[in-house]
């Protein structure tokens, strides 16, 4: 592309292309700054992909550098490419809410390594988006500050709970965003709006910032527009961090090298019988096979794989998930941060707590807070919680089964395209259905992609395909979503997302 | 060493009922930085300075272990024959109080890092006999301290009724360990004195460590006593109080005396006790309840999330186990060896904290006799009147040993050189300083006494004549003018030797 390429140009070019483009002088970080800003203002009041923008935080950072590259400073690998950041993360000064309304008007007083990260690699943080609240939906539709619309359809759900870094990157707001997935968050949210979602191994990005909603389930990751953009993001995410005990302390798997590799040749990829079949969409299904068919004829070996204990999955991560986050939210007090409700001089501590969070929380965290301090509580810890753990062992053992016979697996993201607003809401069990095929992966901690493999026929709307790879072999990921989304390039001659209608 | 008078009713308790105890002690390590973040940990900062994201609980903060907590802990569980777990995990603690910056706290639940351990504690029994008790330790576990609340307005210094409360959360996060003993039965009457010497040997048990001041006045050092009472002859255990804000030493002995008489006068009655927590007064010698603690209260614990399991290496261990320095039990009883003592004596010193002193001041050149007689005696006394550890005086054992050679060279009486303490204590400098500046040595030079000597025999010739004449008692008259010429620093008996050599006559 050339150094004179319009407005609307560069809020479409890939995060490697723009990276490339401000490192080689055609065009200024702020110049992609200025039109990403201009693209939110344009399109966000029909998205609502932010909560927060961050205009001049976001311009000094581009201004810095760009006076970094005229000094002659060594620039990373992502410098000067913006990022919408998930707001569930610490960022010094910038509101933080977790899509929550208890924390309201919160600026937190320190950096999350994410964003540490983020600095490190010389990326430009847009703002802030929304999420459900505490990271607990699969819609958007919790968040306290009202839902995030899909760019393919504005009726329905963008996925959630990351819908909203999901969304910014599907309506060109964003080149790249910042989600974090629990039990699909970040991979559901990219299956329904046509783009590239990464969890990594549990332990792969370090939560130091990350407002937990299950600890032991909680993994950052990256939200692109295409494998490669979603590997650099990646790459500068992923490490050790000492600041979180559960980070690992190991080699981060090269997955630029594995996206630019693109070869499934002589790989076995499995199928798990449990995570198709009855309850997915038709078009799902039409267009996973096609996707098979593709891998095969790339020279990849498909293989039926069992898992059974999948089965349970669900069920037990609905009691790790709401135990841990039982205990992670009892924090919100209104004592030191966020909003305090009732304190009228004659309320003692715990009525000026509980009306607080009483005010503060939505109906979704009020649900998995009573779930969790339930399954917590003196004569029911071990048949819910300790029964819950017995059932993740069975599963990462699953895995480990499938994984000695295949590379890889591979499922349908979600079991549908994307839903009308509103249409879930009052169904619980129906909106918990959604993550049925992406939860297994968060409770074993491995690795996972979503990606997109077409529009379903019946709706026209994005399908998504999950990608699962043991721990620590998150570049099997980026090889084989790489290998297929060349192929399905070839095929369409662009991206899935250039067909997203216009805003 | 207790030696009180026995109470009446304490008697009458005794002879009903069997005693049986139990002990939650928590010690705060001296880590240079808290369980989970690196903030420094010192005491008396300005409220809310050694503060970061994670210590006051901050959305998305993040604990680590500090590996000198585990360290220490490891120590003190090696110190009480503890087993080391080879593998264990933290827990939360979940309940919500404003002190708590997560609103859970983080612990050790079913798995904690040491277990199964035993301190055996002396006492000397009513009949005068050295005994020895085993203290069994159920466990010690790892945690974090709270914040602190102060509590304005309202009578009782307590949340309930407070106009407003602020919380300091610099003690948020200070590691602390928790030793919990399994039930102490078989006391009876020793009850009380076995309290106070395990709280007290345990003490010196971590002290020897090096891993905490052990301060119970500036609660390093913090101590709950469950008592309950069981008829004689019955085998079921009676229901526990839980008894805290016992700040010191004495205040363990007192605390579990006065709940054995209180339990025993409402079951006398025929009441019930309830199982609560109750609260130690100092001043009055008794205790009040706080709040009601039933089994029915639910922590709601699990295994913390955000922590790997804590797996130290056997290898680690043992090179801990084999750099432990001597048992306190051992190093007494080398002590009463060298020093000769009875054990009467030993367990005065013991009892009194001032075994670390007494040493430290044997070190420092005095001899252990009158090492111990100013750390027992008047130390003790200052210390007890301020309510402090003997420890926490501002005097060192250099200083006290100063002190035992000035008296020993002659240079100081008992009352001066309790003067230069009182001046020492009150920072006046050193000893020598203190002597210097208030003028107190002893004179010893003949020279200026016999300056005074003859003056007052020049005032005195009718005194004079009397002495030559037979009458060596009226040489008080001249002494006495002596003594006061010299403001009390003569030594009378010099100076009347002086004076009937001078007389030439004999005493």
């Amino acid at each position: 592309m050339s150094a004179t390429t319009g407005a609307m140009h560069l809020t479409r070019r890939s995060a490697t292309e723009l990276a490339t483009a401000i490192a080689a002088g055609e065009v200024t970080a702020r110049e992609v700054t200025d039109e990403h800003l201009a693209r939110i203002d344009a399109v966000d009041g029909s998205i609502h992909a932010f909560l927060h923008v961050d205009y001049e935080g976001a311009r000094a950072q581009a201004d810095a550098v760009d006076a970094k590259r005229a000094a002659g400073g060594p620039l990373g690998p992502l410098a000067g490419v913006p990022v919408a950041l998930k707001d569930v993360f610490t960022q010094k000064g910038v509101p933080t809410t977790a899509g929550s309304r208890i924390l309201e008007g919160w600026r937190p007083p320190y950096d999350s390594t994410v964003v540490s990260r983020l600095r490190d690699a010389d990326c430009v943080i847009l703002g802030k988006t929304n999420m459900d609240e505490f990271a607990m939906g699969s819609s958007t539709e919790h968040s306290g500050y009202g839902p995030t619309h899909n760019p393919w359809d504005t009726d329905r759900i963008p996925g959630g709970s990351g819908g909203g870094s999901a969304a910014a990157v599907a309506a060109f707001e964003a080149p790249l965003a910042i989600g974090t997935d629990t039990g699909g968050s970040i991979r559901q949210p990219a299956s329904v709006t046509g783009t590239v979602g990464v969890k990594p191994t549990y332990g792969g990005v370090s939560r130091f910032g990350l407002i937990a909603l299950a600890s032991s389930l909680d993994q950052a990751g990256p939200c692109a527009r295409s494998v490669m953009d979603a590997a650099l993001l990646h790459q500068a995410l992923a490490g050790h961090d000492p600041k979180d005990s559960t980070s690992l302390d190991l080699e981060v798997p090269d997955v630029v090298a594995a996206a630019k590799r693109a070869d499934v040749r002589g790989m076995r990829i499995g199928l798990v019988s449990q995570l198709s079949g009855n309850g997915y969409q038709p078009g799902v299904r039409q267009r996973f096979d096609e996707a098979v068919e593709i891998l095969t004829n790339l020279g990849a070996e498909p293989v039926e794989v069992s898992c059974p204990n999948f089965e349970y999955a669900l069920a037990a991560y609905y009691l790790i998930l709401p135990s841990e986050a039982s205990s992670n939210l009892a924090r919100f007090d209104g004592m030191r941060f966020g909003i305090r409700v009732g304190d009228d001089g004659d309320a003692n501590v715990e009525e000026v707590m509980s009306a607080t969070r009483a005010a503060g929380f939505g109906d979704e965290v009020k649900r998995r807070i009573m779930l969790g301090t339930y399954a917590l509580s003196s004569g029911y810890y071990d048949a819910y919680y300790g029964q819950a753990q017995k059932v993740r062992t069975l599963i990462a053992r699953d895995f480990d089964a499938a994984f000695s016979e295949v590379d890889v697996l591979l499922s349908p993201t979600a079991p549908t395209t994307a839903f009308k607003l509103g249409e879930k809401l009052d169904d619980p069990l129906a909106m918990y259905l959604n993550d049925v095929a992406t939860i297994p992966v968060n409770l074993a901690g491995n690795a996972a992609m979503s990606l997109p493999i077409g529009l379903a026929p019946e709706d026209g709307l994005p399908v998504g395909l999950q990608i699962m790879a043991p721990s620590m072999a998150d570049d099997r990921l980026y090889n084989v979503g790489a290998a297929l989304e060349t192929a399905l390039r070839d095929k369409w001659g662009h991206l899935l997302i250039e067909e997203a209608p216009a805003l | 060493m207790s030696t009180a008078t026995v109470n009446p009713d304490f008697a009458t308790a005794i002879s009903n009922y069997d005693p049986v105890l139990g002990f939650e002690v928590h010690v705060e390590l001296s880590t240079n930085s808290k369980m989970f973040c690196g903030c420094p940990t010192d005491f008396g900062a300005a409220p809310n300075t050694h503060v970061c994201p994670t210590c006051v609980g901050l959305p998305g903060s993040l604990p680590v272990v500090n590996e000198a907590a585990v360290e220490a802990t490891i120590k003190i569980g090696l110190a009480l024959n503890c087993d080391i777990a080879e593998w264990c995990r933290f827990a939360r603690k979940n309940y919500f109080y404003p002190d708590m910056p997560k609103d859970y706290q983080i612990s050790q639940y079913d798995e904690p890092l040491c277990s199964n351990g035993y301190l055996d504690v002396d006492v000397v029994d009513e009949a005068g006999e050295h005994r020895t008790v085993r203290v069994e330790i159920e466990r010690v576990h790892m945690e974090e301290d709270t914040g602190k609340l102060l509590h304005t307005g309202g009578d009782t210094g307590r949340i309930h009724g407070a106009d407003y409360s602020l919380v300091d959360y610099n003690r948020a996060g200070v590691p602390l360990i928790e030793i919990v003993t399994k039930t102490i039965e078989g006391t009876g009457a020793l009850a009380p004195e076995v309290g106070k010497a395990y709280v007290t040997q345990l003490r010196e048990l971590v002290r020897s460590l090096n891993v905490s001041d052990v301060r119970m006045e500036q609660g390093s050092l913090r101590c709950d006593a469950n008592v309950s009472l069981m008829p004689k002859g019955a085998s079921e255990w009676g229901t526990r109080t839980e008894t805290k804000n016992v700040n010191s030493l004495r205040s363990v002995e007192r605390a579990i005396r006065s709940e054995i008489i209180r339990q025993a006068e409402v079951l006398d009655a025929g009441g019930t006790i309830t199982q609560e927590t109750r609260h130690f007064h100092e001043t009055t010698g008794d205790t009040t309840p706080g709040r009601e603690k039933s089994d029915a209260e639910d922590y709601r614990y699990f295994p913390e999330p955000d922590l790997i399991p804590i797996a130290a290496d056997p290898q680690w261990v043992e090179q801990l186990r084999a750099a432990l320095p001597e048992a306190p039990s051992l190093r007494l009883g080398r002590l009463q060896k060298e020093w000769g003592l009875s054990d009467f004596d030993m367990l005065a010193v013991v009892s009194s904290g001032a075994v670390d002193v007494v040493v430290a001041t044997v070190d420092a050149g005095a001899d252990q006799a009158a090492a111990r007689k100013w750390w027992l005696g008047e130390l003790t006394r200052i210390a007890n009147s301020e309510g402090v550890e003997l420890e926490a005086l501002a005097i060192t054992p250099t200083q006290v040993a100063r002190v035992v050679a000035l008296v020993e060279d002659g240079s100081l009486n008992d009352k001066l050189a309790r003067k230069v303490i009182e001046g020492v204590l009150a920072g006046e400098g050193e000893p020598d300083d203190v002597v210097a500046a208030r003028g107190l040595a002893v004179v010893s030079d003949d020279g200026p006494l016999i300056a005074a000597i003859d003056e007052a025999i020049a005032a005195n010739p009718d005194v004079v004549e009397k002495i030559a004449g037979g009458k060596p008692q009226a040489a008080g008259v001249i002494v006495g003018s002596v003594m006061k010429a010299t403001r009390g620093q003569a030594d009378a008996g010099r100076v009347r030797e002086l004076l009937f050599e001078k007389l030439g006559v004999d005493a």
